[in-house]
């Protein structure tokens, strides 16, 4: 009888009165924590503060292109706010977004473990992080920085702002997403709960692991481009700098080499998350589950070869160019699958339109339109016309602000009841949800008319041609600012006041359900076995509350 | 269909046009008719499938094969037609005639200047004749910058080590704005010029002006003042007064600098050629260090024109 296990249900404690968050107390119980929850959390307020930087910066480059020319600041204050608002954007909130903040405080509870392989590891990570935003903030106070996210040589071998302090600071933060990118996988691999085999893997850590893959092989060579970049600048070595012996079509291949893979880093774990939202909000097994979770890694995979399509007029040769354009089309196939799988699964579900739903919905029709004009743009003849014009500005902000920052907020409402313990005002989150919808198309539909009629972007001045446009795309900057306040206001609330979460607000079946709101500082008080997939509503709900008896617990 | 084209391409100036915009509409009708199915059926699901009680029972569907087939061979074969269709358009554009009339192209911070086969350099404006294929051999003097005229729908980077290509034929005399569209820093979005096509007799008579503009006996001032715009120094200097992204001519000559190391001096003769060569060895306080050098871009005789020419701004 020794090896024999006891299988038996373990009942939800409802609203516990101690959990991860308050077992300890005080701000060194915070800094100095190794729980991935509570590190998670501080990733959490880490890039909601970068968000509202950015966004502001946002708000200024739109108020500044209200009319042509001078408006309220000169050509090279917009250049700078230009660059710090993709790059803060882009390395401060949006690679970080899903899988640190998100997938930090999720993955370990929905794979039944007690926290990630590497819990030091994670915060030092943390601590990286910060101490490459540091960097971040030093160059924005001491000039900027005006070379545009991308940093293209020779302008950024040449130009008098903050190269160096800024590049070091992403070039350190690469680190940073490394590292979780090795303690997500290895806990993916070793620290499933008994019986959750690949098969029965949520498909969140799915999009986790495949994120995962690409930050772990992709960002070295960001790193090492920079790097090089700094030598070039520091030392006066021959790179990229014509000037200097290099080649300027070198570092864009570099560049887009991470950059490009890094494109995924922000999408993929989206995916994942609207998978979850699908699936529970219409009670129904998820359709085609292997196809969504292994075209996130035929993604992954494809994403490695198509980074030349962002050069299709730098100069490179019109061999690579077609080949390029060519792969480029092969992404667009599992993701249109990932689309469908989704729609259909919604076919006879039992629809509950609550706001995490209703976000998941909104993606969907935003990426759609994204992944359509992501067509265009893999086009030879078209891309030719539309490189570096507003199409691409609106392209990549249907992607990355309709497609990440929506999932990201559907699975920030899907999952808030059962990290803070809270309930938020339902019919406020749906209201803003709307305004945000609204504000988003506002800003940037106009901006594919604009560019397929030729106004290129990065553009302080411009012709007049363009006015009304722009207008309406500033006007709904503010809606979407608005929308933003809104949520921020209601969550706070929430906070404050808000009702008492129970365990499973949403009814959903696998495993971060099947703890208590707020989780117990280790996840779960048994060992949890898990018998059917995440998505099996069919099955009895004792059946998902499983774990090992051991008769030393009692 | 062509007020579709109106609302969001411009005037159709060169073959490839109508080609590439055939695409752009193409996948903007098909996206969109695709775009419209998946909303449909997200709305009629939503309403149609609604949770009627928390106790619904849902089928349990995991796969549909003749479905997931059609939805993965289906996309597929329509992105190789648009791979094709583009791939089409795209041999079209990388392939000058033979007989194309070539026209050498420099990129400056941030200025455009066109220099003819038989000398003849013109800044901020490329003439060409209509009804022939133009070749454009371009470089880029500093940074990247990219030659975009959307009415051709072609575009290019520049850069600083090696020549890249371009071509187009305008059918029909007009106008045609030119862009730069690689970021090239604070005058990015004031660099554009503009693409004037003439009938065969007008280019003719332009050429034939412009030529006679480069005669070596001409007054230092009068080289000096064709030099302003060859040269792209309009892109950032004015000669009226009126503000740039660097400093007016109007004027310059005699008055006080004072510059960002804190230091001052009286714009001379002494100053004018050394900003001219070396353009960053002294800025003036309140604006950027964006100015190329032209060491070794311009002879003595035309530095000594340009001084000229500043001089008689006064």
């Amino acid at each position: 009888m020794a090896n024999q296990v006891n299988l038996r249900e373990f009942p939800v404690e409802e609203h516990p009165q101690t959990h991860y968050l308050n077992h300890e107390k005080g701000l060194k119980s915070w800094l100095l924590t190794i729980d991935h929850k509570r590190i998670g959390l501080m990733y959490l307020a880490s890039i909601v503060f970068f968000f509202f930087v950015g966004g502001l910066l946002a708000l200024a480059l739109r108020m500044e292109l209200w009319e042509p020319a001078r408006n309220f600041m000169d050509a090279d204050t917009y250049n700078r706010i230009f660059t710090l608002h993709g790059a803060v954007m882009i390395f401060l909130f949006i690679i970080p977004s899903i899988p640190a903040a998100l997938g930090n405080i999720f993955l370990p509870v929905m794979i039944g473990a007690k926290d990630v392989a590497f819990p030091r590891l994670n915060l030092a990570s943390f601590y990286i992080y910060g101490f490459g935003a540091l960097f971040t903030l030093y160059s924005m106070a001491h000039g900027g920085i005006d070379t545009g996210w991308t940093f293209y040589t020779p302008y950024s071998t040449t130009t008098g702002s903050a190269v160096i302090s800024m590049t070091f600071g992403v070039f350190v933060m690469g680190f940073s997403s490394i590292l979780t990118g090795v303690n997500f996988i290895v806990t993916i691999h070793k620290m499933r709960a008994p019986g959750l085999v690949w098969g029965k893997l949520p498909l969140f850590i799915w999009s986790l692991y495949a994120t995962a893959i690409i930050q772990v092989l992709a960002t070295p060579v960001l790193a090492i481009t920079l790097l090089l970049l700094i030598m070039e600048r520091t030392l006066g070595i021959g790179i990229f700098d014509p000037a200097l012996g290099g080649d300027p079509v070198l570092y864009q291949h570099f560049f887009w080499f991470y950059s490009h893979p890094a494109v995924y880093i922000m999408i993929v774990p989206a995916f994942g998350i609207i998978s979850e939202l699908i699936a529970t909000f219409s009670r129904k097994t998820i359709f085609g589950y292997w196809a969504i979770a292994l075209s996130s890694l035929a993604i992954a995979f494809i994403g490695f070869l198509v980074w030349g399509h962002h050069m299709f007029t730098s100069g490179q040769s019109e061999l690579s160019t077609i080949v390029f354009s060519f792969l480029t089309f092969f992404v667009g196939i599992p993701t249109g699958i990932k689309i469908l799988n989704w729609v259909a699964t919604m076919y006879k579900g039992s629809i509950w339109m609550q706001s995490p739903m209703l976000y998941a919905i909104m993606f969907l029709f935003l990426f759609t339109i994204g992944g359509i004009t992501g067509i265009m743009l893999g086009a030879l003849s078209v891309d030719i016309h539309l490189h570096d014009t507003y199409y691409v500005v609106a392209h990549f902000h249907y992607v990355m602000m309709g497609g990440t920052v929506f999932a990201f907020l559907g699975g920030l409402h899907y999952w808030w009841p059962k990290f803070t313990g809270k309930m938020f005002n339902e019919l406020q989150a749906k209201i803003a949800a709307v305004i945000l919808f609204v504000g988003f198309n506002m800003t940037f539909l106009p901006q594919f008319v604009m560019g397929s009629q030729g106004m290129p972007r990065r553009y302080y001045n411009y012709v007049e041609q363009f006015q009304t446009l722009h207008q309406y795309s500033t006007v709904g900057s503010w809606v979407l600012g608005a929308g933003f306040l809104i949520i921020f206001w209601y969550l706070l609330q929430s906070l404050r006041k808000g009702e008492a979460a129970p365990s499973n607000p949403w009814g959903g079946r696998s495993l971060e359900w099947m703890t208590s709101s707020p989780m117990p500082a280790h996840n779960f008080e048994h060992v949890p076995v898990v018998k059917h997939g995440p998505y099996d509503y069919h099955q009895p709900i004792a059946d998902f509350r499983l774990g090992v008896d051991s008769p030393n617990a009692h | 269909m062509e007020r579709l084209r109106h609302y969001f391409l411009p005037e159709q100036a060169s073959p490839f046009a109508q080609d590439v915009d055939g695409l752009f509409i193409f996948i903007t009708v098909a996206g969109t008719i695709l775009l419209l199915g998946i909303t449909a059926a997200l709305i009629y699901f939503s309403v149609k499938y609604k949770r009627r009680s928390s106790a619904d029972v849902t089928p349990v569907i995991r796969h549909n094969l003749a479905l997931e087939l059609t939805w993965t061979i289906v996309p597929t074969i329509l992105i190789l037609f648009i791979f094709a269709w583009g791939f089409r358009g795209y041999v079209q554009m990388r392939n000058a005639p033979a007989d194309a009339y070539e026209v050498y192209v420099t990129g400056l911070s941030f200025g455009w200047q066109f220099t003819y086969l038989n000398g003849v350099i013109s800044g901020g404006e490329l003439v060409v004749p209509a009804g022939r294929p133009v070749k454009l051999l371009m470089q880029s003097r500093d940074v990247l910058h990219s030659f975009f005229v959307p009415d051709f729908r072609i575009k290019q980077d520049l850069m600083p080590n090696r020549y890249t290509t371009v071509w187009f034929q305008a059918e029909n005399p007009g106008e045609h704005i030119i862009y730069c569209t690689e970021y090239c820093g604070s005058g990015h979005s004031n660099m554009m010029g503009r693409v004037r096509v003439l009938a065969d007799d007008a280019f003719d008579a332009w050429m034939a002006g412009e030529a006679a503009k480069n005669e070596q006996d001409l007054p230092l001032a009068r080289l000096g003042e064709n030099l302003y715009t060859q040269q792209g120094c309009m892109a950032c200097h004015s000669v009226d007064g009126s503000a740039g992204i660097g400093p007016t001519f109007a004027g310059l000559y005699g008055a006080t600098r004072n510059f960002t190391n804190g230091t001052s001096a009286v714009a001379d003769e002494v100053y004018l050629r050394e900003s001219i060569l070396v353009a960053n060895a002294r800025v003036v306080a309140g604006y950027p260090p964006a100015m190329p050098n032209y060491q070794g871009v311009l002879s003595d005789r035309q530095v000594d024109a340009l001084v000229e020419y500043i001089k008689e701004l006064n």
